[in-house]
């Protein structure tokens, strides 16, 4: 994962003139969208373990973390064409470079609202909008946690945001407009475990922040909530319950085996932002909040989009079974073959099988062809999961796109359509 | 045998002098039993040091000249083992079945009573390269088998007091034909080692050999396809640890910093060590995985150094700056340029070549073990004197302490005449107490391997009515490998004579020639040798200029050539052989074209065509290679069929696919993901080698099918285009583009 | 402490479940014959069989492997006839040069020759072509492939 979802969906798709629109427009109706100011109480004492477990529920290390840098660190750089590179800072208990300064208030207000300690708005890049959904008590459980990291004086390049996305208090506008929301008390109507579920799909899990597509202004649109979304050019496939587009067809088990383990057999293995939010996060929550989760998303109402629509085949088994009659073919079986077999199950492992998967084909093979152009790579218990790019050498962008078209007509029924377009654009946006 | 499979030395300017003053200077050293005749192995540039030979060779008898270096021995045991001890290593390309071959034809054995081992470093520079270990061991062997055999003959003859004249030898058996009398060659070992060596031992007839010219079957195959064959990565010396490396990404950087304790921390981790110019560390474990998590574990830090800019551009702009200004002129004939100035038609094409890596299947690796009264190196390497020296310099041991034992080596293609691991490795095992075998990942094999030169070519030529060549000239721009690699044998003007094979070294002739070479080092790269060498970058040079030139001319490319190789009977053989084999003057199936190229680079003629079909631009499938050789007398057919089509495919890889190329100093492909190597079902569908029967002394033929590469196959797919193809790889970006434009 | 099934022996080893097969393969047990190219099962070099399916040990973590039953080209049985007929077939055809590849092109074609007793250039070529070799042997594989299969007949 090389860029952050939320931030460049927020900014990387917002037209400069709609900052403007943004500004001018929007004031007048402001106060309506002002949340109702949380009640606090009196604060518990921090429980550490919650904040270590709700600190992978919101993923936060994978944002925070560099590219192979010290956890928590910060430095990751989200580069954003046309607008900047912002970094994620350093929230290792250092005094300096760190958040070690900063009282528990600050901690939750940043969190929570979005709002740093010396007054400066955050992009929601930081997702705090989802995170508002979490109580203080939570948030200061996460800050205990943090508090025991070891120190880092790595220092957080800054940004280099263009003007005007650089006004950081435009922000005020758009967070009338979309958020942050506010911690919310259970449905009693519902189940103690869908009310969990709802708490980590909607809060720490962020899920639609890569699965709700945006409104104009950039906020969720809630009456399409979760119903895959389009996010640095991956698809964030649609998590609604819709039999042939969605989830539903899905087990019960299935869901629990992907979002525990990120593969379950017949809907292959999370790659790209998935993959990291599998490997470091929802792998680590217990089977009873992966289940309140699969209990939550059940109950989100269907939606039916094309772009998730994708009928496989069963090809033939075994090594001898590749056709070699088109440059696709043998493409496959030099290059693809080493990990999965004829039929689409993995030769090693279960995580290289990918009968079923949506990313075989469906919305164009959007995702086959960027996981053929970025590679992904997901932790799990027996190690990281590698599938490399193949991007840089010998393989051209019409022996991707031939890789491609292949996978989709020999795996699935779709109809590949301008692939080389498909692997160049992957490649210019990577 | 037949062959070499890798590559490497200069050129046949001075290719080896294995004169008969250096191939007579064989002595008897055995004793104990034992004959153990010792014999200097010609190599490329042999002769410098005289160290006595190591003692673990056997009971020796110090009865040799002072300046006598054996470094090649054939021992016959008093049990009647016959063995052969080699200087040079077997990398694929068939030394050792070859050798036993000359071995036992003269000896009068069975090839299955031979036994090998590898030879310790010896005397002089032993290299395995540049296509030489036949042509280097052509006659001593014979002479050296000879030798032994009449010794024998004449031991067996007085004890039975009989004349040697009516002996025969078979199977390691000196037979008395009129008695029918025998003994076995380890029963008169001892005495045979007690008697002059012959300075002219009498070779058999050629037309007389059972086994020289007759295919015979690798004498490594068996062991090879049961597994137990054992390359440097298998080497197990008891108590070994493993270690893996990080060198600074960036030629010239250092260590900026590293979690060790993070490192440390990891299950297996032994030590984190750092090298002496703090530019490499190693990570050491109880086994591979544990070290290279340690190694992901220590997060590197680096300072990137001078280097940090180089970029791939930065590369080719300074080779193109070369095409203008002064050069060395390395060989010239008439006045090529005047001619060319006045001349009413005239023709200038420029090529571009880029950087190599080597990529053999068996990364890097080395073992050893430092001790304070010694050093042993276990590792494949095509140059093992080095391999030892650096050892000596490294610890301050002698020489007689320093132990270097070769082992078969996974693909050499020129990678390992570098002995920069073995000094890595040397430097790591002095830091700890046992032996420590150092692996590299394959993203550190190619990313920190040494790397074939990128160049730039330019060739002009004035034209007669007919549209042949009146006058030549050539610039070479690019780095002169030789000066890095063995300062000495850069020529005083600083040229490097590897760069005229297959340049000014070809089966024509013009009329006034003029070479140039323009000397431009790689930023930020460490360049050296690639299988084929001066003949790879050479021959897709003058091959595609004359191409170039018969399609200008409108003339056919082959009947273009023969025009041009009248006065070459070896050469116009190959190119009337291969034309007639491949169908050139029949119609082509719809769709596929052909090409052609001729060369004579390592002593050896060729001539190949491609036939390529091109479902379009940058899709290209070869359905079949035809190739002529002319290696001079062939010692096993089959093995120099075998690298014929292995050269073949390996130069294809590169020519279709690789380019290295740098970003912010640091080279980008990293694994076989982004290094493109030529598969089974994108290999010719069919590569058919006719050999030409020849009494000349034999040539090389490792790297002859891999030159012949890229200009055969870019000359198939010009024909094919109807465009032509100056720059490698033929299926680059690069080229696309130009393609669009062209069409 | 993980057990392995290998070559019809078990064999108990300490190491973490994310090991690769070939590290334990050469590194723990000793065994050398399945050789590292790449470590992303690019190339091939590793491979070894694993309930008799090819796979390639680099890409293999132990952790996954359970009681599936390992076999190296150590502990192939030489008088199996598949085994035999591939042994043979190479060293009549003198496929190998350098060798290193070798050991992962046999076990991938003994894993082929047992599920396609006789199969065409194109089911070879679909089954091998995840198996590099830089010597370039390819038409001698394919051709010491056919010739097995001739000699099974």
């Amino acid at each position: 994962m090389r860029n952050l979802m939320h931030i460049s969906s927020f900014l990387s798709g917002m037209p400069r003139a709609l900052c403007g629109a943004l500004v001018g427009g929007v004031i007048g109706a402001a106060t309506m969208f002002v949340p109702a100011p949380h009640a606090h109480a009196t604060p518990l004492p921090p429980n550490v373990e919650n904040g270590r477990y709700l600190t992978r529920a919101a993923d936060c290390e994978v944002c925070h973390t560099a590219e192979g840098g010290t956890p928590y660190a910060g430095g990751r750089a989200f580069s954003l064409p046309g607008i900047g590179v912002m970094y994620a800072p350093n929230i290792t208990p250092d005094k300096t470079a760190g958040i070690g300064a900063w009282t528990d208030e600050q901690f939750v207000s940043a969190v929570r609202k979005g709002v740093s300690p010396h007054g400066k708005r955050l992009y929601p890049a930081m997702p705090y909008p989802a995170y508002a959904r979490m109580s203080d008590k939570d948030v200061r459980d996460i800050r205990a946690y943090l508090a025991t990291l070891p120190p880092s004086s790595q220092k957080t390049p800054a940004n280099t945001i263009h003007f005007p996305f650089s006004i950081r208090s435009l922000m005020v506008f758009w967070n009338m407009l979309n958020g942050p929301a506010a911690s919310y008390a259970d449905d009693p109507a519902q189940s103690a475990e869908w009310n969990r579920g709802r708490y980590l799909v909607e809060g720490p899990g962020h899920c639609g922040d890569c699965h709700t597509p945006r409104t104009r202004t950039f906020g969720l649109d809630s009456s399409r909530a979760l119903g895959g979304n389009i996010i640095n050019g991956w698809r964030a496939y649609n998590l609604t319950s819709d039999r042939q587009s969605g989830l539903g067809a899905w087990s019960d088990a299935e869901l629990a085996q992907y979002l525990s383990t990120g593969h379950a057999d017949g809907h292959g293995t999370a790659t790209g932002d998935m993959a990291d939010v599998v490997g470091h996060s929802l792998r680590y929550l217990s089977a009873q909040d992966i289940h309140a989760m699969v209990v939550y998303l059940r109950s989100i109402p269907p939606l039916h989009t094309a772009e998730d629509m994708l009928e496989g085949t069963t090809p033939p088994a075994g090594d001898a079974a590749l056709p070699q009659n088109t440059r696709g073919a043998r493409l496959y079986a030099s290059t693809c073959a080493g990990c999965h077999m004829a039929d689409g199950t993995g030769r090693q492992s279960s995580f290289a099988t990918i009968t079923g998967a949506r990313s075989l084909g469906a919305d164009n093979g959007r995702n086959l062809v960027q996981v053929l152009v970025q590679g992904s790579g997901m932790q799990t218990a027996t190690g990281v999961q590698i599938m490399p790019h193949f991007v840089g050498g010998g393989l051209s962008d019409r022996d991707l796109a031939d890789i491609a078209s292949f996978v989709m007509t020999h795996f699935t029924t779709a109809t590949p359509h301008n692939m080389e377009q498909a692997v160049q654009d992957a490649k210019r946006a990577n | 045998m037949t062959t070499r499979a890798t590559t490497g030395t200069p050129a046949p300017a001075h290719a080896p002098a294995h004169t008969a003053a250096q191939a007579s200077r064989r002595q008897v050293l055995g004793a104990g039993g034992a004959l153990l005749l010792a014999t200097l192995w010609p190599t490329p540039r042999s002769g410098r040091a005289q160290p006595a030979p190591h003692p673990e060779q056997g009971l020796l008898v110090e009865n040799t000249p002072a300046a006598f270096a054996p470094n090649a021995y054939i021992r016959i045991a008093a049990d009647n083992r016959i063995t052969l001890i080699l200087p040079n290593v077997e990398m694929g390309q068939g030394i050792y079945t070859g050798s036993v071959m000359l071995l036992a034809e003269e000896l009068g054995v069975d090839m299955a009573q031979v036994a090998i081992e590898a030879a310790p470093p010896g005397g002089g520079a032993e290299i395995t390269g540049g296509s030489t270990s036949v042509m280097t061991e052509w006659l001593p062997l014979r002479q050296a088998g000879a030798a032994a055999r009449s010794m024998l003959v004449q031991a067996a003859a007085t004890r039975w007091q009989a004349n040697p004249a009516e002996c025969t030898t078979r199977s390691a058996t000196i037979i008395h034909t009129p008695t029918g009398r025998s003994l076995s060659f380890g029963a008169v070992a001892a005495q045979a080692a007690t008697l002059p060596v012959p300075q002219k031992p009498t070779l058999k007839d050629p037309s007389t050999y059972t086994l020289v010219g007759h295919a015979q079957h690798r004498v490594d195959s068996v062991a090879k396809v049961q597994g137990r064959a054992v390359f440097g990565m298998d080497i197990q010396v008891p108590g070994q640890k493993i270690g893996t490396v990080a060198a600074c990404p960036v030629e010239g950087g250092t260590l900026g910093g590293m979690n060790k304790a993070a490192a440390l921390a990891i299950r297996g981790v032994q030590a984190v060590l750092v090298n002496a110019q703090n530019n490499t560390v190693c990570v050491v474990a109880d086994h591979y995985w544990a070290a290279r998590k340690g190694l992901r574990a220590l997060k590197l830090h680096w300072h990137d150094g001078p280097n940090a800019h180089i970029n791939t551009q930065t590369i080719y702009e300074q080779l193109h700056d070369g095409l203008s200004g002064p050069a060395i002129v390395a060989n010239t004939k008439g006045d090529a340029p005047a001619i060319i100035a006045h001349a009413h038609a005239t023709y200038t094409a420029t090529y571009q070549q880029p950087l190599l890596a080597h990529a053999p299947m068996e990364p890097i690796n080395c073992t050893a073990h430092v001790r304070p009264d010694g050093c042993d190196i276990w590792t494949g390497t095509q140059i093992a004197d080095r391999a030892r020296d650096t050892a000596v310099e490294l610890t301050g041991l002698p020489k007689d302490k320093v132990m270097v034992h070769c082992q078969y080596i996974g693909g050499g293609f020129g990678r390992r005449l570098e002995h920069e691991y073995v000094t890595q490795c040397v430097d790591f095992a002095r830091q700890v107490p046992y032996p420590l075998k150092i692996i590299w990942s394959r993203e550190e094999d190619l990313t920190r391997d040494r790397y074939r030169p990128a160049y730039v070519d330019q060739m002009s030529a004035a034209l007669d009515d007919k549209g042949f060549i009146t006058a030549l000239t050539h610039r070479i721009v690019g780095p002169a490998v030789v000066a890095r690699w063995d300062p000495p044998e850069l020529t005083k003007d600083g040229y490097d004579e590897d760069l005229s094979v297959a340049t000014v070294i070809t089966p024509y002739s013009y009329p006034a020639y003029r070479l140039e070479f323009a000397r431009r080092e790689a930023p930020g790269i460490v360049t050296a040798w690639w299988r084929g060498v001066g003949g790879t970058r050479g021959l897709f040079v003058v091959e595609g200029f004359i191409d170039e030139l018969a399609q200008r001319a409108g003339a056919d490319p082959v009947a273009y050539r023969r025009a041009m190789l009248a006065q070459n009977p070896r050469a116009l053989a190959v190119l009337d052989r291969v034309a007639q084999e491949a169908g050139w003057n029949t119609p082509l199936p719809p769709g596929r074209a052909r090409g052609v190229a001729v060369q004579f680079a390592f002593g050896s003629y060729m001539a190949s065509i491609a036939e390529v079909e091109m479902p379009d631009p940058d899709n290209v499938i070869i359905h079949r290679v035809c190739a002529a050789v002319d290696c001079g007398r062939v010692i096993n057919p089959d093995q120099v069929i075998s690298q014929i089509e292995g050269g073949l495919i390996f130069g294809f890889s590169a020519a279709l696919y690789n380019e290295i190329t740098l970003e912010d100093g640091r080279v980008q492909q990293t694994n076989f993901n982004t290094w493109r190597v030529m598969r089974m079902n994108e290999a010719p569908r069919k590569i058919d080698v006719f050999l030409i029967p020849s009494t000349e002394d034999p040539g090389g033929i490792g790297e002859v099918g891999t030159a012949a590469a890229a200009p055969v196959l870019a000359n198939a797919m010009a024909a094919a285009q109807g465009r032509r193809y100056r720059t490698l790889p033929l299926l680059s970006a690069r080229n696309a583009a130009a393609g669009k434009e062209q069409g | 402490m993980l057990s392995l099934n290998i070559n019809g022996q078990p064999h108990q080893v300490d190491v973490d479940p994310d090991t690769p097969l070939l590290w334990v393969l050469r590194d723990v047990l000793g065994m050398n014959a399945t050789k590292f190219g790449c470590g992303i099962a690019q190339c091939g070099a590793c491979t070894v069989h694993m309930n008799g399916r090819a796979v390639r040990a680099c890409n293999l973590p132990v952790g996954l492997i359970g009681e599936q039953p390992i076999s190296t080209l150590e502990g192939v049985d030489p008088t199996d006839p598949v085994v035999k007929a591939v042994q043979a077939a190479w060293i009549a055809l003198d496929v190998v040069q350098c060798g290193y590849c070798q050991p992962g092109q046999i076990m991938a074609a003994i894993a082929l020759l047992r599920t396609a007793p006789h199969p065409t250039d194109e089911q070879i070529d679909s089954a091998l072509s995840a198996n590099l070799c830089r010597c370039g042997t390819y038409m001698r594989i394919r051709a010491a492939v056919h010739h097995a299969a001739g000699a099974l007949a």
